[in-house]
């Protein structure tokens, strides 16, 4: 094996794609060549950093330097100045990387600020396909250590419990709870189920962990695998996400290699199988017991709860089904322990959150910062605020199943607890900012037509009620709206919110009632008179 | 009757499918990554594969029909050479996918969902694909362009169209030559 004294990484993304991350690597490689250097300086490509409209992104290991908005024609000085001379090339922009990675404050405003990293903390800075750097950064550590000091199951879970670690799809439940309700279920066979179906409007954190540090989500469903007593683990991705599912099926076999998964992993005695499922895309099968049948080979229609999945779930065996950013938390709990977590976040939140930032602000991408950060923080800090100086009017949190707010509500903090008392969710994490010119009347129709177009018509509510808010939604965004049409609308997502069988038919109320509620003018103006005022 | 009705042609395609499906038989439930493999082999899912699936598979053909319609990756109708496909998530559309949309189809001439008379094109919408920074894109075949204005997307449709133009007389000048 050689050793090379710097390795350069190239972070790929449509992002980066775009901009010309490909011809940057070629050249690099020709240039490189030219100068008999490749023998030296290694290039990688690497996950996404989660920045957008930054260009071609380039990271300088182990001087950590990244650079940006890099252009083929900068190379040759890069490799003269800083490759060879170890000097930081002047008239490029540069951060460290550990402004970015980890979080000693950079820039005071955008992404690249400080963040708290745990879920994403080697999202772009190892190469995702190489398991000997993913060890060597502290990888598969949790899995060891459970290991070498013979944990038990239950400990295991008592870890979790302790962690306060709740599910980051979007409903907040305990995850060490939902474990023990596996563990303690009836029965030899348990699965668990990794929700990598990320198909939230406006949410692409899942996807960055999957491209990035594939091997973090290996380690957590082992975890989870040994401390519910399951044996096989399925991941199911999205169909579209073809790097996700190639890098995790590399991961997974370097990983089956290595003894780090398989059959007796670590020689415990423990064997644990994984296999990634593709979804062929429905919006509904983000919902578990969709996921399931989904699983099962058939239409992703949900199933009547209870029973649940811990009891009932892959096969009517009790399954664990976890999204990713709630497993991608696991390893770190386990290796630093639960008190470690709980020190951030909030209270009854602890952790960080993924927050995907969009729409019409300065910065749109991706940060991982404490749960209970204001959304202020948000999108003014992170996000830069608001695009060519226009004025805030709004922002969607959580993806089409989300709430619309106003400036009113800009101080809020965002974790569940908070979000829940101001009438708010925070779904995904998904934060989709809205200017002055923006019609939410507009808005609302889109995610109308989202719903009625995804909803899979299983039960009477939800296929109806889709229906009927869409037609009220588009005539009011044509400006013929009448007379009650708002009162209308909002009974009809009551009675979906009461009646349907599963999240998607009962959670047409968010983005229905917050934007009447908040943006009641809007309606009235758009819809003639359908809002009384 | 059934059994009349249902001539499947032996040739490679179908050789290839039954395969797949033999190598899957001990999985449960393989009826989806069957499908996926179908797509990938036929390019759409003709109910006469779909017939195929579900004799193979011991299952009936309303089932195999019923997931054939509830994905939105499967398709019954052939498309042509090369998709278009927009996004039309939240924060596509608040920066004016629907504008784009309506470029795109009286670019080509047809309605979101159609295929070009020529073949080249169909025109497709899809939900969120993750790229939201980019807002708003399209992904033309696996590659996503972002960005967009009406204008732009238009011009990457006619670059294509031009690029394939140009690869074809290159292709025939050089049969020419060559003989």
């Amino acid at each position: 094996m050689s050793v090379f004294r710097t390795h350069v990484l190239l972070p790929v993304d449509e992002g980066t794609a775009q901009a010309g991350v490909f011809e940057v690597k070629r050249r690099l490689e020709k240039e490189l060549q030219a100068r008999k250097l490749q023998g030296e300086v290694k290039v990688l490509e690497s996950g996404s950093v989660g920045i957008v409209g930054r260009g071609v992104i380039l990271a300088v290991y182990p001087d950590r330097m990244v650079y940006f908005n890099i252009h083929e024609d900068d190379i040759p000085r890069i490799i003269d100045e800083h490759l060879l001379k170890g000097r930081v090339v002047a008239g490029l922009e540069h951060a460290p990387v550990a402004a970015m990675a980890a979080g000693t404050a950079g820039a005071r405003v955008g992404l690249t600020r400080e963040q708290r990293r745990i879920v994403l903390d080697k999202a772009w800075t190892v190469d995702p396909e190489n398991i000997n750097e993913v060890l060597a950064t502290g990888g598969y550590k949790a899995l060891e250590r459970i290991f070498t000091e013979k944990s038990s199951p239950e400990a295991v879970i008592e870890e979790i419990k302790k962690s306060g670690l709740r599910g980051r799809g979007g409903a907040g439940f305990p995850t060490g709870m939902k474990w023990e309700f596996t563990r303690k279920a009836a029965g030899e066979d348990k699965y668990v189920i990794c929700n990598a179906d990320e198909g939230e409007p406006g949410t692409f954190k899942d996807r960055l962990i999957l491209e990035g540090d594939p091997h973090k989500l290996i380690e957590a469903m082992t975890i989870a695998g040994y401390a519910i007593g399951a044996s096989r683990g399925f991941v199911y991705i999205r169909g579209e996400y073809q790097l996700s599912i190639e890098r995790l099926g590399k991961a997974i076999a370097q990983a089956n290699e290595y003894g780090l998964l398989g059959k007796n992993i670590l020689e415990s005695g423990f064997s644990f199988e994984l296999e990634i499922k593709k979804g062929a895309g429905a919006y509904v099968c983000g919902e578990e017991t969709a996921l399931i049948e989904s699983l099962e080979g058939k239409r992703g229609n949900p199933r009547v709860k209870p029973p649940y999945p811990v009891t009932h779930g892959l096969w009517q065996k009790p399954t664990a089904v976890n999204n990713v950013e709630t497993l991608a938390n696991v390893p770190a709990i386990i290796a630093n322990g639960a008190e470690w977590f709980r020190r951030i976040g909030t209270d009854k939140c602890p952790g960080t959150k993924v927050f995907t930032i969009l729409g019409h602000v300065e910065y749109p991408g991706l940060v991982e910062t404490d749960m209970g950060t204001p959304l202020r923080e948000i999108i003014f800090g992170y996000g830069g605020g608001i695009r060519g100086g226009k004025k805030f009017k709004a922002a969607l949190l959580g993806g089409a199943a989300g709430v619309f707010l106003s400036e009113k509500l800009l101080d809020v903090r965002m974790d569940f607890e908070s979000l829940k008392e101001n009438k708010a969710v925070l779904g995904s994490g998904a934060v989709l900012v809205m200017d002055e010119g923006t019609s939410i009347a507009d808005m609302l129709f889109s995610i109308a037509k989202f719903f009625a177009h995804e909803s899979c018509g299983q039960c009477a509510p939800c296929r109806i009620g889709t229906r009927q808010i869409l037609n009220i939604a588009y005539r009011i965004r044509q400006g013929n709206g009448r007379a009650g049409d708002a009162e209308t609308m909002l009974r009809l997502a009551e009675t979906m919110f009461k009646s349907s069988l599963c999240p998607l038919g009962q959670s047409l109320i968010m983005p229905v009632r917050s934007a009447l509620e908040n943006f009641k003018e809007e309606f009235a103006l758009a819809g003639g008179q359908a809002v009384k005022s | 009757m059934e059994a009349q009705a249902l001539h499947i042609p032996d040739n490679e395609q179908y050789r290839e499918l039954k395969r797949f499906i033999d190598a899957s038989r001990e999985v449960p439930g393989p009826l989806i990554q069957v499908l996926h493999r179908a797509q990938k082999i036929f390019g759409y899912l003709p109910l006469e594969v779909q017939h195929f699936v579900a004799r193979e598979l011991n299952v009936s053909l309303s089932r195999v029909f019923g997931v054939v319609t509830f994905y939105n990756f499967f398709r019954m109708d052939p498309i042509g050479d090369h998709i278009v496909n927009m996004c039309l998530g939240t924060a596509c559309h608040v920066k004016g996918a629907s504008e784009i949309i309506k470029a795109l189809e009286k670019e080509l001439g047809i309605q979101v969902g159609g295929t070009t008379a020529d073949r080249f094109y169909t025109l497709s919408t899809a939900r969120c694909f993750g790229a939201c920074g980019l807002a708003p894109v399209l992904m033309l075949d696996e590659e996503v362009h972002g960005r967009l204005n009406p204008q732009k997307a238009v011009q990457i449709l006619r670059e294509m169209k031009a690029r394939t133009a140009a690869a074809a007389r290159e292709g025939v000048v050089k049969d020419k030559e060559e003989k």
